[in-house]
């Protein structure tokens, strides 16, 4: 009953509730335009949540990753070109319905599918968060040190890109965060005589860089490309029989985002293309699919939103992120010195619980303004690159500034601009980098002090059961993607 | 050299050192060995301090790691080569410059002049002409920027020559 309150608590704080909607309407611009996303206005967003509370810094994260998630299929439908990359399979068959003159008609099932998805999700994430939580309360060291290993191990399976290079990018964002003074000893490393890398390479710098600024660049390369927009009218409610063709789909989908969700480092994006093609698979007119499908619309939207609650269970659970996103958000989290695990659930709910009341709203609150607002949102694609990214630009170096007001800060985001630009055009996802860097001090910290509880005895992690099925589990997840691969 | 360029471009086959895998798999392996020899240099704790490992074995460890992997793609690139991306257009080049023009100014001049100089050659150099938008993203808009961060975030920027008259 308690929970409930705490849930309900952010419909009661007019703060609380002008941040959600800001969040939201933010995150349906960034949505829509193709290249930003969730992920990367999460990032641009970061060092503004500085001058906010916690719990109003991680609402406005969160209304941004539900709402920005759902915006991406707008531009998927409108113009066949997906506004994040879970939007991709709603393009499928999207833009052929878009172009059969029912654009409202499908803009109307990918609102309702991603709401119904995002809602089921939510409740996904209020019951087993804290079952997850409760069960990390057994974990020492080691078990730490095997599940940020597993964590990591998942970065071979992330939807994009060759498996090894995942790893590479994830053992470079590890190293990153070895950068300054070792925690232990007090020993520098890696600092090149820079007194300002003595406190290692701050979160922002990377996320920002490797996202906004490399994005940049890609589209300094993508500057010929033309897109067709399709006219809409309005956004129109599905009908009955679209319920009736769909209600299962949705519910399926539901379930699957959720479920991959959950996986650590998975995310929207395999979750709407597993959820697309389960649709096709278990639909009466898998012939219809690619050319206009209703349920190929519901399938991906409702499981890439489902995928947003799924992905907050782990992170908020345990500390190891389950998506990119989420990945920007327990970055959020840990620069307002909030580290997620299962003493955030015990010391405190309400900070927790107002999360998960939140991310309902945000929900409800992107169903209206989608609804009423998509005519509106699709215009804001008609703002050229040639202006908007050099604004992006100045609210990105400015926004790096602001943390420590050191113009090293802009430099390293620059250099990981331009790491960015380079991993993403040869195959490397810089999301295993950000992961990696989130995870490289959990990983370090509890391997060396579980080898001081063990004495220096390596061969002891092996006597603990929960470390045993975590390295086996890790095991399955390098092993998974390759043998997937031989079958393919 | 201009022989294997256009080759390249024709996407033909290349000699495997011109390959993006081998050229990649180069960078990095070369930037790791480095970095592999600097983690050398780290300070050794004495054994009475040192909790665990020693400070410069996990980062040899991740290092090692790289490097092994990236043999891996190597090697596997050799079977199946990856796909030989695009020459980068001109734009691309010209924002790159940019930004080393905008460490320049921000460093030695102005951050604001450093970023009203990048927008303005970005904007242009990807095709905006009309001169009022121009105007509008590299002077308007960090003007914009300025007052919200240093009024609302209450942030100071480095001083410059624009930003010292207005804090004067």
């Amino acid at each position: 009953m308690e929970n409930l309150s705490f849930i309900l608590a952010p419909l009661f704080s007019s703060k609380l509730l002008i941040v959600l909607f800001l969040g939201t309407l933010f995150g349906l611009v960034l949505g829509v335009l193709p290249g930003l996303g969730p992920t990367t206005g999460g990032a641009l967003i970061l060092p503004f949540t500085m001058t906010l509370d916690p719990i109003s810094a991680i609402v406005l994260l969160t209304a941004i990753y539900c709402a920005g998630t759902y915006g991406g299929a707008i531009t998927a439908i409108l113009i066949n070109t997906p506004g994040t990359p879970a939007a991709a399979a709603t393009c499928l068959d999207g833009y052929p319905l878009a172009q059969k003159g029912e654009a409202g008609r499908a803009l109307g099932m990918a609102t309702v599918s991603s709401v119904v998805g995002g809602l089921i999700s939510v409740l996904v994430l209020i019951f087993f968060a804290p079952l997850l939580a409760q069960l990390a309360y057994e974990f020492g060291q080691p078990e730490y040190f095997a599940l940020a290993i597993f964590g990591l191990t998942m970065l071979a399976s992330i939807g994009e890109g060759s498996p090894i290079k995942n790893l590479i990018a994830g053992a470079f964002g590890i190293l990153i965060s070895t950068v300054g003074k070792d925690f232990m000893t007090s020993i520098d490393r890696f600092t090149f005589g820079i007194n300002e890398l003595t406190e290692g390479i701050g979160f922002i710098p990377v996320v920002v860089g490797l996202f906004a600024i490399s994005e940049m660049l890609t589209q300094s390369t993508l500057l010929n490309q033309v897109f067709n927009r399709v006219a809409l009218k309005a956004v129109k409610l599905p009908t009955k029989d679209d319920y009736k063709k769909t209600w299962k789909t949705i519910l399926r989908s539901s379930g699957i985002g959720s479920f991959i969700g959950v996986l650590p480092a998975e995310g929207g994006t395999v979750a709407s293309l597993i959820g697309y093609s389960e649709a096709k698979r278990w639909s009466k007119k898998p012939e219809d699919f690619g050319k206009g499908s209703i349920e190929g619309i519901a399938g991906a939207e409702a499981a890439n939103n489902a995928a947003t609650g799924g992905a907050m269970v782990p992170t908020l659970a345990l500390g190891i992120p389950g998506s990119a996103t989420t990945a920007v958000i327990l970055t959020g989290l840990i620069i307002h010195g909030v580290r997620p695990g299962p003493d955030l659930f015990r010391e405190q709910p309400e900070f927790l619980y107002g999360i998960f009341g939140s991310m309902l709203i945000a929900n409800i609150l992107f169903f209206i303004l989608g609804f009423f607002g998509a005519k509106l949102f699709a215009r804001i694609t008609l703002v050229p690159n040639k202006l908007l990214w050099p604004m992006i630009f100045a609210i990105s170096v400015c926004g790096t500034y602001s943390l420590s007001q050191s113009l090293t800060d802009v430099w390293i985001m620059l250099l990981f601009g331009v790491i960015g630009f380079f991993m993403r055009r040869y195959g490397f996802s810089v999301v295993p980098v950000i992961i990696g860097l989130i995870l490289g001090e959990l990983v370090e910290g509890t391997l060396r002090q579980s080898l001081v509880i063990f004495e220096g005895n390596w061969l002891m992690f092996f006597q603990r059961p929960i470390v045993l099925i975590f390295f086996i589990l890790s095991l399955i997840a390098l092993g998974f993607p390759l043998i997937k691969k031989k079958k393919i | 050299m201009s022989n294997v360029r256009n080759k390249k471009r024709a996407g033909s086959s290349l000699p495997f050192f011109f390959k993006d895998s081998t050229i990649v798999s180069f960078i990095i392996i070369l930037i790791s060995s480095i970095l592999l020899y600097i983690t050398f240099t780290f300070d050794i704790v004495p054994p009475i301090l040192n909790r665990g490992i020693q400070p410069a074995t996990f980062p040899k460890a991740l290092l090692l790691l790289i490097i092994s992997l990236t043999l891996i793609i190597f090697f596997l690139s050799i079977k199946k080569s990856w796909k030989e991306e695009k020459k980068l257009p001109t734009e691309f080049y010209i924002t790159l410059g940019c930004f080393l023009l905008f460490l320049f100014v921000s460093k030695f001049l102005d951050f604001f002049l450093g970023i009203s100089l990048l927008s303005a050659i970005v904007s242009y150099f990807w095709g905006e002409r009309r001169l009022i938008f121009i105007l509008f993203v590299s002077i308007l808009f960090p003007i914009i920027v300025f007052i919200f961060f240093e009024t609302i975030l209450g942030l100071r920027f480095p001083s410059g020559i624009i930003t010292d008259l207005y804090y004067s």
